[in-house]
């Protein structure tokens, strides 16, 4: 339980200095240690699923948003904070966290599932007959791509959207480009 | 006149982004790509994570991974490509239309294989396979049904579309090189 703790730290830590260093580089590197983090927590919890696909997202996104951040010429941030924006923010987050405390006490104990003390629970049936329903030996494979497969195609259309999306803008910058020393 | 001189701010905006972003270039020897040490490395590793990608997809079923995370491992082989030797030569492994219609024929196989339970069982997403024709056994490579069909399309989408974005995201397009049609 100590690690969870440790790696906690370590993760607010590293969001603190990712928000508030004017470094545009060192801040993406802070965004990263969050993910690998996050990947350790997940594999710590024995969930490796969630920890290989967690780390190699950040990987690929950490390639990225390092790309991004050299090829701009200017990665310091400069400029002052205005003193009422900080006073705001402070008491919505302060607003926010007093919520959360509540939300939080009526929560089940770290670890147990929310239906486990309801009889044919999702979760209990999952566990017990998804080898004999599905066939197959990872659970979490036979959950998303069997029992909540609707689910994946949803987020199977997310992405398809979004990468369609991501495309048609970039080219429509490029072709701009190529098109208009011609004029 | 101000058009022109618009012009000319946007090539030099694209130039000198160019310059910054190849990491590790030194202006006297080969202009793309980093250096031989690294092109040398990444020669050797990329098949390794091309081979590690194909079996996180292929076992998804009976070991940790899946689609997803072995679509990200497939796409990351090629984005290393990238890296270490320039846009271009990876452009020339896989090409931008290749990669579209690869991103394509993933989701196309993921609703194909849930309407062909629609079709077979008569309902959307129905595990046919497992229930009627291939039981297979457990904890074997061939079992479970649709779930590694299901998988390998998943795979493909998403390593796909995922090194559609890089490559999109890098390209710089300066006069007549650009090709993304």
């Amino acid at each position: 339980m100590v690690i969870f703790y440790i790696l906690l730290a370590f993760m607010i830590i590293a969001a603190i200095i990712a928000v508030e260093t004017t470094d545009l580089l060192s801040s993406v590197i802070c965004v990263g240690a969050i993910g690998m983090g996050t990947s350790l927590m997940f594999l710590f919890l024995r969930a490796p699923d969630i920890a290989i696909t967690q780390i190699v997202v950040e990987v690929l996104g950490l390639i990225i948003l390092i790309r991004a951040t050299i090829a701009r010429d200017l990665t310091f941030i400069t400029g002052d904070r205005e003193f009422f924006a900080v006073v705001v923010s402070v008491v919505i987050i302060f607003m926010i966290f007093l919520a959360g405390v509540e939300v939080f006490k009526t929560l089940p104990d770290f670890g147990t599932p929310v239906f486990a003390k309801v009889d044919g629970s999702p979760s209990q049936t999952y566990v017990e007959k998804g080898l004999a329903q599905t066939g197959a030996a990872n659970v979490v494979s036979a959950i998303i791509l069997d029992y909540r497969g609707y689910d994946t195609l949803g987020e199977a259309t997310v992405l398809f959207t979004s990468i369609l999306g991501a495309t048609v803008i970039l080219r429509a910058k490029s072709r701009k480009l190529v098109e208009e020393p011609d004029k | 006149m101000e058009q022109e001189q618009r012009n000319s701010n946007v090539i030099q905006k694209g130039e000198t982004s160019n310059r910054v972003t190849r990491l590790g270039e030194t202006p006297s020897r080969s202009r793309k790509g980093m250096t031989v040490i690294v092109k040398t490395i990444a020669s050797w590793v990329k098949v390794l994570i091309f081979l590690f990608g194909i079996n996180i997809v292929l076992f998804g079923h009976l070991t940790p991974g899946g689609g997803f995370a072995g679509g990200v491992i497939l796409a990351s082989s090629y984005v290393l490509l990238m890296l270490a030797f320039g846009r271009e030569f990876a452009e020339k492994n896989l090409s931008l239309p290749l990669a579209s219609r690869l991103d394509c024929l993933g989701a196309l196989m993921f609703a194909l294989v849930a309407i062909l339970g629609l079709a077979f069982g008569g309902s959307f997403f129905l595990n046919f396979l497992y229930q009627k024709y291939l039981p297979g056994e457990p904890l074997h490579l061939v079992s479970a049904g649709i779930i590694p069909l299901a998988n390998i399309a998943i795979g493909l989408k998403v390593g796909a579309s995922l090194f559609l974005i890089t490559l999109t995201l890098s390209i710089s397009c300066k006069g007549k090189e650009c090709r993304f049609e």
